[in-house]
C-alpha cells in the first residue's frame, strides 16, 4: 500500500509485522484478551510507530525512491537491534485461540479460517474505501498529483501522514495475526519482506487489483511446489517467477493487463 | 597540469598506502587487517557499479559469496591455488554479465533493477542453503549447504601446493591487491570507457542521444563489477578456510551499501574508507554486548542517508586537498595558486 | 616460518631438561581458558546459557584452588552467529592471548571455521555440543551426543510404542540429513518403514502444507529433526490443527535448546526424546549444578542440554589436566586418550580414545509438563557412527569430517 500510493519502498515493513507481532505476545502475555491485542492494540502502537518513523525520517526523502529504500533498510535494522535488545534473541511465542476440527478425514486448522476472514475483510473494506468514500478519492487523488490536491485545500503532507499510518498498523495487524502461528524472533521481518516486496513491486501501481493479483498468483505457486517438492523448491520457484514476470512485465501485472484499474 | 596534479595525488596515495600497508600491523591484528582489507575490496566492486555506473546493485553480495565458493570448489577439485584463484573471478564476472545483459537489455532501471539483484541473491542464497544432502557434489567438492565447505586448499605460491601464503604475508599480499585493484579501476574510469560510463550513470538519455550503446557499456561494468567482487571472495575464502551460504544473504549486501554510503561513492577511496572504519567498528562492537550492532549500523545508515548523502570520502578528500594546496602555496609562494576548478573535477580523488 | 610458542616452549624444556622444570617455564601465572560462543545474533538462545555455566564451572575450579595451583583466567569472545567472527576471534585467541585451550564453537559450520586454526597452533580444542558426528581429528575433544547413540535407543522405542509406518521431518543440513539416513537404517533394521523423509530450511516458518501431506500418508507416528526458531513453529501448528491428538510424535532435537519453555505443554506432551541428560536426573551432582546454577543466576530454566554438556566437557578437561599435570596438548591427550571417565551430573562419562568423542548415558524420555521424564536408561552408549570411520589409533594423523555412508 505504501509502495503503490506513495512510490515508498519500506524495507522496514516486515519489522512492523515482527513489532505487531511482539506487542500482541506482551499484551497477551500481560492478560489482554488475544484478540483486542492482535486486532486493536497490536495495529495501534505499531501505526503509531509507523507515524513517528514518518514524521523523523521518511518525510524528508520523498520522491528520492533510492534513498527511502536505504533508510528503510536502516529503520529495520535499528527496530531489530532494539527489540533483540529488549526481548534477546529467544523465541517468543503464544498459542493460538482456535482449535483444530475435521473434515472428512482432514484434520484443519481453524486458526486459518480465521485469517482467510481477516484477510478479505481488509481487501473489501480497503478497496471500499479508496473507491467509494470522500477520504479515499482525496487519497488518490493526492498521490497522482500532490499539487493539484494542494491547491484544491487539502494538505498531501496530511495525507502521506495518514497513509503511512495506515500502512504501518496494516502491517501491525498482519504480524499481530500470525504471532500465534509461528515463534517469534527479532528478525523474523525479513523473512517475510522480501515476499511482500516483491509481491508489490510485480504487482505494479494499482494498489488493490495488482496486490490480489500478484499475491494470489505468488501464493499458488508458492504452495504447488512446495507441496509437489519441497518448500524450497516453492521458494525458488516463487522468486523465479518474480524476476521472470518482471523482465515480460517491467511495469507490474496491472500496468501491462489490469490497465485504468484500481 | 591537470594530468600532472592527477598522477602526483596518485603517486602520494599510493607511497601513502605503503607505508598504511607497513605500519598498521603494529596497531591491528593483521588477521583483522586482512579481513579488512578483503572487505575494502568488495565495498570498491560496489563503488564502481554505483557511484561510477549508476547502478545501485542490492546483490552485490551474491557475486562476493559466488567467488568464495568457486574458489573453494575448484580448489578442492585441484588442490592448487591459481587457477582457482582466477575461476574465482571468472565465474562471477560472467555470472554478472549474463544477469546485466537480462536486464540492462531488458531496459529495467532503479527499482526493478534493486528487486532483480536483491531476488537473485535470494535465490542464490536459498539454493546454497539447501544443498546440504549428499548429492549435491561438484566433482569431489561437496556444496554443503547450511555448514558450508570447509578444509580446501587455502591460497599458495603459483605452482607450489604446499607453500601457503597464510598470517603476515597473505596479509600482504591482499594489501598489493587491494592497490592493484585501486590502480586498476582508477585508469578504466579515467579510460574512454570509463568517461561514457559516468556519462551514462549521470545522464543516461543524454549518453543515449549522443550514440552510445548504454545497455553494452553498463553491462560491461556490472561484469568488471561482479569479477572484482569475486577475487574478494576468493581471498575471503583462503583467509576464513570456510565458505558458507551466510555470504549470499541479504545482511551481507546490507553491509556493503553501508560502507559505500558511509564512504562516499562519487570517488573510488570512499566505499573504501567506508569498509575499513566499520568493519573496525563491527569487530569492537563484538567485544562488547550493550549495544546491538544492528541497532548502531541501523543509525548509522538512515543517519549518512539523511544527512550525509555523499559519504565522508568527499569531506575527508576536500580537507585533504587543502593540506596539499597549502603545502603547494608554501612551497611556490610567489607563484599564483592553480586554478580551483582543475584540482576539484568529478574525478579527483 | 614462525616458531610456535609451544613448539619453542617443548623444545627448549627438551634441551634444559632436568636443571628447570616445565612449569616454571610458564610464561604467565594463570591458566588462559578460551572461549568462543555466539551470545548475541541468532543463535543467542544456544549460546548465552553456555557462556553462563561455562563462566560458573572456571569460578569453581578457582574457588578450590584453580588448577596445577595455578587461577584459571577466562577469555571469551562472543561471535554473533557470524563465521567470519569465528575464523577472526579464533585467531585472536591462538595468537594474541596465547590461550592453553580452547571451549566453544555451537553449529558445526563454527567448529569447521576454527579447527584448523586451533590445530596448526596446537591448541586443545573442546567442542561440547550434540552434533552429526564424523569428526576425526587428534586435537579435538567431543563430548556431544551424536545421531547414532540418539536413535539407535529412540527409534526402536518408538516403533514398539506406536507402529511401523514412519515419517521424518529434518531441517536441511547436515545434521538432518545425516540423522534421517540413521533413522532409515535402524528402522530397517527391527523391520519398520520410513515412508517420507521431508527437509525444510531453517528458516521455513509455515508447514501449511507438510501437515496436509502428512495426513494424506496418515503414519503411526512422525519424527521431528526440527531445529531452530522458525521450526518451532511446526509444533505450534500440528498442535493447533489438532493433529498431536492422532497421530504421536519422537524427535532427537525438541528440548536440546529446552525449546520446550516457549511451548506450551499441551503442545509437547507425549513427544518422546532420547539424550544424554534430563534435569529430572535423580543423582547428587545434578541437584547440586542445578542448585548451584540457580543460585548464581535465579533459576535453571535456560539450562539445556548443550549448555549442560559444556559443562561436563569444561569438568573432563579439568580432570585431565590434573592427572596430566600440565596444560600441553600432547600430554592432556594422552590423559584423555587413556579412557578418562569421570562423573557428571548426567551420569558417567567416558572419553573414547580411538575418536576422541564420548561414551555416555542415554536417557529415553517423555515430555510431561514441560519436563523430560526418564521412561528408561541406557548405560554408556558408544559413539557407533563416528567408530565406523575413524581410528585415530591406527591413523593419528587423520584431520578431516567423514560423511559416514550408511
Amino acid at each position: 500500500m505504501i509502495f503503490g500510493m506513495m512510490k515508498i519502498i519500506n524495507f522496514a515493513h516486515g519489522e512492523f509485522m515482527m513489532l505487531g507481532g511482539y506487542t500482541t505476545i506482551v499484551c497477551v502475555k500481560a492478560g489482554a484478551n488475544i484478540y483486542l491485542a492482535m486486532l486493536v492494540i497490536a495495529p495501534l502502537i505499531v501505526g503509531m510507530i509507523g507515524l513517528l518513523l514518518e514524521r523523523l525520517v521518511i518525510r524528508h526523502l520523498y520522491g528520492r525512491l533510492v534513498d527511502t529504500m536505504l533508510a528503510t533498510w536502516g529503520i529495520s535494522m535499528i527496530l531489530i537491534g532494539i527489540v533483540t535488545m529488549i526481548f534477546g534473541n529467544t523465541t517468543e511465542s503464544i498459542s493460538t485461540p482456535i482449535k483444530g476440527w475435521a473434515i472428512g478425514d482432514y484434520q484443519v486448522n481453524g486458526y486459518n479460517f480465521f485469517i482467510i476472514l481477516v484477510a478479505i475483510g481488509l481487501v473489501c473494506s480497503g478497496y471500499f474505501l479508496l473507491k467509494f468514500t470522500r477520504l479515499g478519492l482525496i487519497v488518490r487523488g493526492a498521490m497522482q498529483d500532490p499539487n493539484v490536491a494542494a491547491s484544491l485545500g487539502y494538505n498531501p503532507d496530511r495525507i502521506y501522514m495518514t497513509t503511512f499510518f495506515m500502512g504501518a498498523a496494516l502491517s501491525g495487524l498482519a504480524g499481530g495475526i500470525l504471532a500465534p502461528l509461528v515463534g517469534l524472533v527479532p528478525s523474523w521481518g525479513t523473512a517475510y519482506i522480501a515476499k511482500a516486496f516483491i509481491t508489490v513491486v510485480v504487482g505494479g501501481p494499482a494498489i488493490i487489483v495488482g496486490l490480489v493479483s500478484s499475491a494470489t498468483l505468488f501464493g499458488s505457486v508458492n504452495q504447488i511446489f512446495a507441496f509437489i517438492f519441497n518448500p524450497v523448491f516453492g521458494e525458488v520457484a516463487l522468486l523465479l517467477c518474480a524476476v521472470i514476470l518482471l523482465r515480460i512485465l517491467p511495469k507490474g501485472i496491472t500496468n501491462s493487463i489490469f490497465k485504468g484499474k484500481l | 597540469m591537470m594530468l600532472d596534479s592527477n598522477y602526483k595525488n596518485l603517486i602520494i596515495g599510493v607511497f601513502l598506502a605503503i607505508v598504511c600497508m607497513l605500519v598498521l600491523p603494529y596497531f591491528i591484528e593483521y588477521y583483522t587487517l586482512s579481513l579488512l582489507i578483503i572487505y575494502s575490496i568488495l565495498a570498491l566492486s560496489l563503488g564502481l557499479v554505483w557511484g561510477f555506473g549508476g547502478i545501485l546493485c542490492f546483490g552485490q553480495a551474491a557475486f562476493f559469496g559466488l567467488g568464495a565458493y568457486s574458489y573453494a570448489v575448484f580448489a578442492i577439485n585441484i588442490g592448487e591455488s591459481t587457477l582457482p584463484f582466477l575461476l574465482a573471478i571468472i565465474v562471477p564476472a560472467t555470472f554478472a554479465f549474463i544477469l546485466g545483459a537480462i536486464m540492462f537489455y531488458g531496459r529495467l532501471t532503479d527499482v526493478y533493477l534493486g528487486v532483480i539483484t536483491l531476488v537473485v541473491t535470494l535465490i542464490l542464497f536459498r539454493f546454497i542453503n539447501s544443498t546440504a544432502s549428499p548429492e549435491y557434489m561438484i566433482g569431489t567438492a561437496h556444496l554443503g549447504g547450511f555448514n558450508g565447505i570447509p578444509n580446501f586448499q587455502t591460497l599458495n605460491i603459483p605452482g607450489m601446493p604446499d607453500a601457503y601464503i597464510w598470517d603476515l604475508d597473505f596479509y600482504y599480499v591482499c594489501f598489493v591487491i587491494l592497490i592493484l585493484s585501486y590502480l586498476g579501476l582508477h585508469f578504466l574510469v579515467r579510460s574512454s570507457f570509463g568517461r561514457v560510463s559516468i556519462g551514462i550513470g549521470q545522464n543516461e538519455q543524454r549518453a543515449e542521444l549522443i550514440g552510445y550503446d548504454v545497455r553494452k557499456y553498463k553491462t560491461i561494468l556490472f561484469a568488471v563489477g561482479g569479477g572484482l567482487a569475486g577475487l574478494a571472495g576468493a581471498l575471503y575464502a583462503s583467509w576464513a578456510e570456510i565458505v558458507t551460504p551466510g555470504l549470499f544473504s541479504l545482511g551481507q549486501s546490507a553491509e556493503v551499501i553501508i560502507w559505500c554510503i558511509v564512504g562516499g561513492v562519487t570517488r573510488l577511496s570512499g566505499p573504501i574508507f567506508g569498509a575499513v572504519i566499520l568493519g573496525l567498528l563491527k569487530y569492537y562492537l563484538g567485544q562488547q554486548t550493550l549495544i546491538d550492532n544492528n541497532l548502531v549500523f541501523g543509525v548509522i545508515l538512515v543517519i549518512f542517508v539523511l544527512f550525509l548523502p555523499q559519504g565522508l570520502a568527499p569531506a575527508i578528500s576536500s580537507v585533504w586537498k587543502k593540506l596539499l594546496t597549502a603545502k603547494k602555496s608554501t612551497r611556490n609562494k610567489l607563484r599564483k595558486r592553480a586554478p580551483r576548478q582543475m584540482q576539484r573535477g568529478h574525478l579527483n580523488e | 616460518m614462525k616458531i610456535n610458542r609451544r613448539k619453542f616452549l617443548s623444545g627448549a624444556a627438551a634441551l634444559t631438561a632436568g636443571v628447570l622444570a616445565g612449569p616454571t617455564f610458564s610464561a604467565s601465572q594463570t591458566i588462559k581458558f578460551g572461549s568462543l560462543l555466539d551470545t548475541s545474533g541468532i543463535f543467542d538462545g544456544y549460546g548465552k546459557p553456555m557462556d553462563k555455566v561455562a563462566r560458573m564451572a572456571i569460578e569453581q575450579i578457582n574457588a578450590t584452588g584453580g588448577l596445577l595451583n595455578k587461577q584459571i583466567e577466562y577469555v571469551g569472545y562472543d561471535t554473533q552467529s557470524n563465521m567470519a567472527l569465528y575464523s577472526q576471534f579464533a585467531r585472536k585467541l591462538a595468537r594474541t592471548d596465547k590461550v592453553d585451550v580452547v571451549h566453544g564453537g555451537i553449529l558445526s559450520a563454527s567448529r569447521e571455521a576454527v579447527r584448523q586454526t586451533f590445530r596448526k597452533s596446537q591448541i586443545p580444542y573442546f567442542y561440547n555440543v550434540l552434533y552429526e558426528g564424523g569428526v576425526c581429528d587428534r586435537n579435538i575433544f567431543i563430548n556431544g551426543i551424536t545421531p547414532a547413540q540418539q536413535v539407535q535407543t529412540l527409534i526402536p522405542a518408538a516403533v514398539k510404542k506406536w507402529g511401523k509406518k514412519i515419517y521424518v521431518l529434518a531441517a536441511d543440513y547436515n545434521y538432518g540429513h545425516i540423522t534421517a539416513n540413521w533413522i532409515k537404517k535402524y528402522a530397517k533394521e527391527i523391520g519398520a518403514e520410513v515412508s517420507n523423509i521431508e527437509f525444510f530450511p531453517l528458516d521455513v516458518a509455515d508447514f501449511g502444507s507438510t501437515i496436509a501431506k502428512i495426513q494424506t500418508e496418515k503414519p503411526d507416528f512422525i519424527v521431528s529433526v526440527l531445529v531452530g526458531g522458525a521450526h518451532i513453529s511446526f509444533y505450534r501448528q500440528w498442535a493447533a490443527s489438532g493433529m498431536n491428538k492422532k497421530i504421536p510424535m519422537a524427535s532427537t532435537t525438541l528440548g536440546a535448546g529446552n525449546e520446550q519453555n516457549i511451548l506450551t505443554s499441551e503442545e509437547t506432551d507425549g513427544i518422546l526424546v532420547a539424550y544424554n541428560y534430563s534435569h529430572e536426573l535423580d543423582n547428587d551432582l545434578n541437584r547440586k549444578l542445578l542448585a548451584d546454577y540457580s543460585a548464581k543466576y535465579g533459576d535453571v530454566d535456560d539450562l539445556h542440554l548443550l549448555a549442560l554438556s559444556h559443562y561436563e566437557g569444561i569438568l573432563t578437561w579439568a580432570a585431565a589436566v590434573r592427572i596430566a599435570g600440565s596444560v600441553e596438548g600432547d600430554k592432556v591427550s594422552a590423559v584423555m586418550e587413556t579412557g578418562l571417565s569421570i562423573d557428571t551430573p548426567s551420569g558417567k562419562m567416558t572419553v573414547d580414545p580411538q575418536t576422541h568423542h564420548s561414551i555416555l548415558n542415554v536417557y529415553l524420555s517423555e515430555f510431561k509438563d514441560k519436563k523430560m521424564q526418564v521412561l528408561e536408561t541406557f548405560l554408556q552408549q558408544p559413539p557407533l557412527d563416528t567408530q565406523m570411520v575413524c581410528n585415530l589409533k591406527t591413523n593419528p594423523d587423520d584431520n578431516q569430517q567423514y560423511v559416514i555412508k550408511i
